[in-house]
C-alpha cells in the first residue's frame, strides 16, 4: 500500500525487536470474540487514478454547466490560484494546532494577521482565530452574551438566517436560554417596535443580521441604543462580509458573529467554512475560541503564541467558555491570504462590483410583468422578489434551461411560496442575468 | 528563559543530531508593515453592467470609504510573505509528528486534488437535490464505509469537529432517554478523558461525574457498578483510553449500563488503533463519533477544519439531526422531515469537503485499512520497546497505537516533560503530547501513527535516548531548549497579562528589521 | 512565612479579621502552586457570599484556580489594582495582594479556620505528598 512506508521484512524485523511472533500478539488485549476474522466489506483498494475517476464521475452528477442565482448565506466569488497555491504548502496544510510556538510561528503569525483583518473589517476591537462557521459563531455569541449579562433570554430577528436560528435553538434548549423571535417591517428591516416589552426584561442580547437574510441592510444604531437601555447586548450576524467593503462596519454591536466564506472559500456543498467572533476588548475573556497574541522570547525577539487559553476546554474542562477545540484554521488562512491579495482597494472595488451587478439584476427583473420587489430597504448583492406563481414551479422550469433560480423562501418561511431570494455577484455575467430574466418572462407568459 | 548561545556553544549541543542541520530562515514582518498605498495583489475583469456609485446608492447612513488598515501589497509580496511564514512551521510533510491522541498521519495529496474539482468544490448547499446527486452519493458512500468500519447502524455526517460530534451524540442520548420517560441527570467520565468531553456534557445540559481509573489505568468494574444509578444517562469513554490501552472490560461495562437503562458513548479519537481489527458496534457501544481529521487522514491545517460524524445504534435513529441523506431507487435526497430530530447542529450538511477527503482515504485502503492499524500499533510498540529502559512507564499494560511515559526519572535532574519535548525540536522532530492524560504526572504521550517508516522511528528513538542522556549529563541544555529555532521559548506570561491580539498602526512604529539575526545558527550533524 | 494573625483554609485562602471586617487573599503556597498569575476575577462590591462559595478566580497561563470565601459576608471592597498588576499575587500574596474585604456575618466563624501553625503543618504535609 503506497501510503505505508514499510516492507514485509521490516515489519518482521520490528516484531522481532518487540519480542512477539506475530502482529496478532499486539492485539491480544482485545477479547478474541470481538476481533474481526473476516476482511471489512469496503470498496477498494483504489489507486490514485481510480480515486480521481470516482470523484470526477460524482462531479458530473452535480450542477456543472448550470448558472446559479443562489446566495442566502453562501456566495460564489472570485478565488485566486495564488491563495490555493499557498494553502497547499505542506507546512500550512499538514501542521497541527500551534501549541508548540517555536516551530509554529508561520501559523501563529498568520492567525494574528487574521484576527487583525477581522477586527478592521468589522470595526471591532478584537476577533478570534475562527469558529466552525457562521451558524455556530452566532450560537456561541449568544452563549457569550448569556455569560456576560447573566441573563437567559435572547431576542432574535426572523430576518436572521433561518438555519442559524435552527442551530441556536438546538443549543439553547438545554442551556436554559429562551429564544424569542420578532418580525420585520415593510422595508424588509427588523421591526424592533414589535418586540414585546416583557421580552426585553432579562434579555441577554438582541440578534440581528446585516445585510439580513432578505439582503436588506439594517440600521444598527437605534437597535443598539434600545438594547443598551434594557441592559442587553447587540449581536450582529454577518453572512456576506464582502458588503463591509462599502458598508459601514457594525461598530455599534457588542458582538459580531461572522461567516467569512465569501473571502476565497469555495462553497463546497456546505463546508468547511470559517466563522469568526469579534467583540470589544473588555469582553475578550468570555469569548470562545483560540487566540494568538504577540509577545517576545528570552532574547527579546518578537514572536506569537496562543494565549488566554484558560478560557478553553483543555484547561477549564466543564467550566470552559465552549467545547470548541478543532476550529477552521486552514480556511482562516485562506481568508487571510485572499484579503491580503484584495487589499484595501480590491475589497472596495469587488464590493462595488457586487452592488452594481445586483442593482442591474434588480432593474432587469422588475421589468418582467408580474414580478415585484416587496422590500424598500437598501440592499447589497441579494434581493427578494414576489412572483405571480410559486417560485418552486418557476425553478423547476428554469432547471431545464440549466439555471438554478432564486431561493424559494417558503423553505424557511411557510406561506411565502411566491417569494424568491436572488443573489448576483461579480462572477455572474450580465448575459446570464439577461438569460434568467428572459426565461422567467417566458415561463410566466406561458401561463402553465 | 532562553539564553543566547554562540555558534560554538550550539555545535557542542549538536552531537548525535542526525535528522536536522542549519538552514537560512528569512525574516518577515507583519503584512500590515509591508503595506504601501496604491499597491494591489489582484485585478478583476471590467464591470459588464453600468457602475453604481456606492456612496450615492447607499447614502451617508450606510456608505463606508474603505476598510481602514487593510494592507496594500502586490501579488509577489503576498506569495513571499506567506511562503516565508510557512517555512517557520513544522509539518507532517517534513517528518514525524508524534502527538499522542492527535493521530498526525500522512494527508494524501490526491484527497486535496479531488476536493478541488469543478462540480464538487463549486456546489452550493442550497441547490436542488436533482443537481446534487454526486455530492449526496459521496456522503452516502462515506456513511456506508463508516458504518462497516464501526459496526454501527446509522450516522449523521453533520458535526464538523470531534467536540461537536460529542455534543450531538449526547443530545441523541438525551432525546432517546426523554422518549423513554426521563432524560436522567449525569454523564460519567473517566479522569483520563479529553477536556472536550466534560465541556460537551455541560452544553448538553447534563452534569459531569468524574470516575477514577484504577491503578492499572482501567475502569474498575466493581467500583463502576456503584456509580451507575438511575440518574446516570451514559458513560463517555475513550477506547483505547488516552493511555493507549484497550479497555479490557468494555463489553461488561456496556452490559452494566444497559441493564440500568443507561447508554455507552465512545469517543472515537483513538479509532486508529481499532479500524479493521474490532468494531465498537460489536462490543456494545451505542453512540460514538469519529474524528475524520485523525483516523481518516484529513489535514489538520494548523488547527482545523475537521469533521466529527456521529454513529449510532438503531434505537437512536429517529433523533438524528437534520438533514439526513436518504437513498431511494438509486436517487439521493436530503431528508428534513424528521419530527423527533434533535434539530440542527450546524447550517447546511456539515463539512462536506472534509467528508469527501475521508472517503478518498477509505477508498484508497479498502479492507486494507487493517494494515494501517497494524502498522500504527507496530510503530508504537517498537518505540515503547526501545525507550522503556530510558523513560518511566507508569502503566505497563500492553500499548496499542500510542504509548505514555512519564518524566519521573528525568525530574530528578530538574528536567520535565516540556523540556524534553522542546529539546526534541532541536533533533528535528515535533514534540509528543505533554502533560496529558492528566492521570499521569509529567506525561510524554507518543503516537507515531502508521505513516512512519522504520528509519524515522529509529531516528526518533535515537533522539529520545540522546535527550535522556543529556538530562543526566547536561540538564541545562535540555531545560533551555530549543536552541535551533528562530525564536526561543516565548514569554507566555506577558502575552496573557497584557494581551496584544491584533496589529495596530501606532504600536508598531518600529518596522525596521527585528532583533532577529538573518540566519539562525543551527547545530550541524 | 505565614502571618500568625491570619486564619487559613484547606483551599489555601487566608483571612485577616479586624472587627467585623475580614480581608481575604490566597496564600504563598497557592501562588507558588499556580505559577505566574496573569489574571484575577473578583466579585462586585455588595455581593453576598456564603462560606465556601466561589468568590473569584485566579489564573496563570495554564491553570485556573477558584478562590472560595473562608467565611460568609458582604463584599465591601475589592482590590482593583490587581486587574493591572496580577503579578502582585506572586510578589506579595499576604499583604498588598489581598483580594477582597468583606463585612463578616459572624466574626467568630474565623475561629473555625486553621491558625498559622496548623496551616504550616498542613502545607508541609502537602509538600511531602508531592515529592513522594
Amino acid at each position: 500500500m503506497r501510503y505505508l512506508p514499510k516492507s514485509q521484512s521490516e515489519r518482521r524485523e520490528m516484531l522481532h525487536a518487540i519480542g512477539v511472533k506475530s502482529i496478532e500478539n499486539l492485539f491480544e488485549t482485545i477479547p478474541a470474540k470481538y476481533r474481526l476474522h473476516d476482511a471489512l466489506k469496503l470498496p477498494g483498494p483504489l489507486s490514485e487514478m481510480e480515486i480521481i475517476d470516482y470523484f470526477k464521475a460524482r462531479a458530473t452528477e452535480n450542477s456543472c454547466g448550470y448558472t446559479s442565482f443562489l446566495g442566502a448565506g453562501v456566495y460564489q466569488h472570485v478565488r485566486s490560484v495564488v491563495t490555493d497555491a499557498l494553502v497547499q504548502r505542506g507546512e500550512f496544510l499538514t501542521s497541527y494546532t500551534p501549541y508548540q510556538a517555536e516551530i509554529s510561528q508561520g501559523t501563529l503569525q498568520a492567525i494574528f494577521e487574521f484576527q487583525t483583518l477581522m477586527s478592521q473589517l468589522t470595526g471591532q476591537e478584537v476577533a478570534n482565530a475562527s469558529m466552525y462557521d457562521g451558524s455556530t459563531a452566532l450560537t456561541e455569541s449568544v452563549l457569550m452574551a448569556q455569560r456576560l449579562t447573566r441573563r437567559h433570554r435572547v431576542v432574535v430577528a426572523r430576518t436572521v438566517h433561518p438555519e442559524y436560528r435552527q442551530v441556536l435553538a438546538t443549543y439553547a434548549k438545554h442551556l436554559g436560554i429562551e429564544v424569542e423571535e420578532f418580525g420585520f417591517a415593510p422595508s424588509g428591516q427588523v421591526d424592533a417596535a414589535s418586540i414585546r416589552a416583557d421580552a426585553w426584561k432579562e434579555a441577554a442580547a438582541i440578534v440581528v443580521q446585516s445585510p439580513n437574510f432578505f439582503g436588506v441592510l439594517e440600521s444598527l444604531g437605534p437597535i443598539a441604543e434600545t438594547a443598551h437601555q434594557h441592559g442587553a447586548l447587540l449581536i450582529d450576524c454577518i453572512t456576506e462580509p464582502l458588503a463591509l467593503g462599502i458598508v459601514k462596519p457594525p461598530e455599534e454591536a457588542d458582538i459580531v458573529a461572522l461567516e467569512a466564506q465569501s473571502f476565497g472559500v469555495p462553497p463546497s456543498y456546505g463546508g468547511p467554512y470559517v466563522g469568526v467572533i469579534a467583540t470589544r476588548d473588555k469582553f475578550v475573556r468570555q469569548m470562545p475560541g483560540r487566540l494568538a497574541g504577540e509577545t517576545t522570547d528570552g532574547a527579546g525577539r518578537r514572536g506569537f503564541c496562543l494565549t488566554l487559553a484558560t478560557r478553553e476546554q483543555h484547561i477549564r474542562r466543564e467550566k470552559a467558555t465552549s467545547n470548541i477545540c478543532t476550529n477552521e484554521a486552514l480556511y482562516a488562512l485562506v481568508v487571510t491570504i485572499h484579503l491580503c491579495l484584495l487589499g484595501k482597494e480590491g475589497v472596495r472595488e469587488l464590493a462595488a462590483q457586487n452592488l452594481s451587478k445586483a442593482h442591474f439584476a434588480r432593474d432587469v427583473m422588475k421589468q418582467i410583468p408580474g414580478v415585484t420587489l416587496p422590500f424598500s430597504g437598501k440592499t447589497f448583492n441579494e434581493f427578494v422578489m414576489d412572483f405571480p406563481r410559486p417560485v418552486k414551479q418557476i425553478n423547476e422550469k428554469l432547471l431545464v434551461e440549466k439555471i438554478i433560480g432564486p431561493l424559494a423562501l417558503d423553505k424557511y418561511y411557510p406561506g411565502q411560496e411566491k417569494r424568491g431570494l436572488m443573489c448576483v455577484t461579480e462572477v455572474t455575467p450580465r448575459a446570464e442575468i439577461e438569460r434568467l430574466a428572459a426565461a422567467v418572462n417566458k415561463i410566466l407568459q406561458s401561463g402553465t | 528563559m532562553n539564553q543566547k548561545h554562540s555558534a560554538t556553544d550550539l555545535e557542542a549541543t549538536s552531537n548525535g543530531i542526525k535528522k536536522a542541520r542549519g538552514h537560512v530562515s528569512q525574516n518577515e514582518g507583519l503584512i500590515f508593515e509591508k503595506s504601501v498605498t496604491g499597491k494591489r495583489g489582484i485585478e478583476f475583469p471590467p464591470l459588464d453592467v453600468p457602475a453604481v456609485d456606492p456612496a450615492k446608492e447607499l447614502g451617508a447612513k450606510f456608505a463606508r470609504e474603505g476598510v481602514e488598515g487593510f494592507p496594500e501589497v502586490s501579488e509577489i509580496e503576498v506569495i513571499r510573505h506567506f511562503t516565508r511564514l510557512s517555512t517557520w512551521n513544522y509539518a507532517i510533510d517534513l517528518g514525524m509528528y508524534p502527538l499522542g491522541s492527535c493521530t498526525m498521519k500522512y494527508n494524501p495529496r490526491v484527497n486535496e486534488f479531488v476536493a478541488r474539482l469543478d462540480g464538487l468544490a463549486t456546489e452550493h448547499p442550497s441547490q436542488p437535490d436533482a443537481v446534487s446527486q454526486g455530492c449526496l452519493r459521496i456522503m452516502h458512500d462515506l456513511e456506508k464505509c463508516l458504518l462497516e468500519i464501526t459496526g454501527m447502524d446509522a450516522a449523521s455526517l453533520e458535526p464538523v469537529a470531534g467536540a461537536q460530534g460529542e455534543l450531538t451524540g449526547l443530545l441523541l442520548i438525551r432525546a432517546y432517554l426523554e422518549s423513554k420517560g426521563s432524560a436522567r441527570k449525569k454523564v460519567l467520565i473517566p479522569d483520563s478523558a479529553h477536556g472536550t468531553n466534560p465541556a460537551s456534557v455541560v452544553i448538553s445540559g447534563y452534569e459531569v461525574e468524574n470516575i477514577k481509573s484504577n491503578e492499572r489505568g482501567q475502569i474498575d468494574i466493581a467500583h463502576f457498578r456503584q456509580f451507575v444509578t438511575e440518574d446516570v444517562a451514559a458513560l463517555m469513554i475513550t477506547n483505547p483510553s488516552t493511555l493507549g490501552v484497550y479497555e479490557e472490560n468494555i463489553a461488561e461495562i456496556a452490559a452494566i449500563l444497559h441493564e440500568r437503562g443507561a447508554l455507552l458513548y465512545m469517543d472515537g479519537a483513538n479509532m486508529n488503533a481499532l479500524a479493521g481489527i474490532t468494531r465498537p458496534g460489536d462490543f456494545g457501544v451505542d453512540v460514538m463519533h469519529l474524528n475524520l481529521h485523525k483516523t481518516f487522514s484529513t489535514p489538520h491545517g494548523g488547527g482545523g477544519p475537521g469533521a466529527g460524524p456521529v454513529l449510532i445504534k438503531k434505537i437512536l435513529e429517529p433523533f438524528l439531526p437534520v438533514p439526513v441523506v436518504r437513498e431511494q431507487n438509486g436517487k439521493f435526497a436530503l431528508d428534513f422531515n424528521r419530527p423527533q430530530s434533535i434539530g440542527r447542529v450546524r447550517a447546511y450538511c456539515g463539512n462536506f469537503g472534509v467528508l469527501l477527503r475521508a472517503l478518498a482515504y477509505t477508498l484508497a485502503y479498502g479492507p486494507g485499512i487493517r494494515q494501517a492499524t497494524e502498522d500504527a500499533v507496530l510503530n508504537a510498540n517498537y518505540i515503547r520497546k526501545h525507550l522503556e529502559s530510558f523513560y518511566d512507564l507508569p502503566y505497563d499494560l500492553p500499548s496499542m497505537h500510542e504509548v505514555v511515559f512519564s518524566d519521573a526519572r528525568q525530574k530528578k535532574h530538574g528536567v520535565n516533560t516540556m523540556d524534553i519535548a522542546k529539546r526534541l525540536i532541536d533533533y528535528g522532530f515535533h514534540p509528543y503530547t505533554t502533560a496529558f492524560p492528566l492521570i499521569v504526572p509529567g506525561a510524554l504521550m507518543i503516537e507515531p501513527t502508521e505513516s512512519e517508516s522504520k528509519e524515522e522511528c529509529d531516528l526518533f528513538i535515537d533522539a529520545m535516548r540522546a535527550i535522556a542522556a543529556e538530562a543526566e549529563t547536561n540538564p541545562e541544555l535540555v531545560k533551555t531548549a530549543p536552541h535551533a529555532t528562530r525564536v526561543g521559548r516565548l514569554d507566555e506570561v506577558a502575552a496573557a497579562r497584557k494581551p496584544i491580539l491584533r496589529w495596530k498602526p501606532r504600536q508598531h512604529l518600529d518596522t525596521t528589521p527585528h532583533k532577529i539575526a538573518t540566519t539562525t545558527v543551527v547545530p550541524t550533524a | 512565612m505565614y502571618p500568625s494573625d491570619f486564619r487559613y483554609t484547606k483551599d489555601h485562602e487566608w483571612l485577616q479579621v479586624s472587627g467585623a471586617t475580614g480581608t481575604i487573599g490566597i496564600t504563598d503556597y497557592a501562588q507558588n502552586a499556580l505559577g505566574d498569575v496573569v489574571f484575577v476575577e473578583l466579585p462586585k462590591v455588595g455581593a453576598k457570599l456564603k462560606a465556601g462559595e466561589v468568590l473569584g478566580t485566579v489564573e496563570s497561563v495554564k491553570a485556573v484556580s477558584e478562590v472560595f470565601s473562608p467565611v460568609g459576608g458582604e463584599v465591601t471592597e475589592v482590590n482593583s489594582e490587581l486587574a493591572n498588576t496580577p503579578e502582585k499575587i506572586n510578589q506579595d500574596p499576604h499583604r498588598s495582594a489581598w483580594l477582597v474585604k468583606i463585612k463578616m456575618d459572624n466574626p467568630q466563624d474565623a475561629a473555625k479556620l486553621m491558625d498559622a501553625k496548623a496551616y504550616q503543618e498542613y502545607v508541609a504535609e502537602k509538600e511531602k505528598e508531592q515529592t513522594a
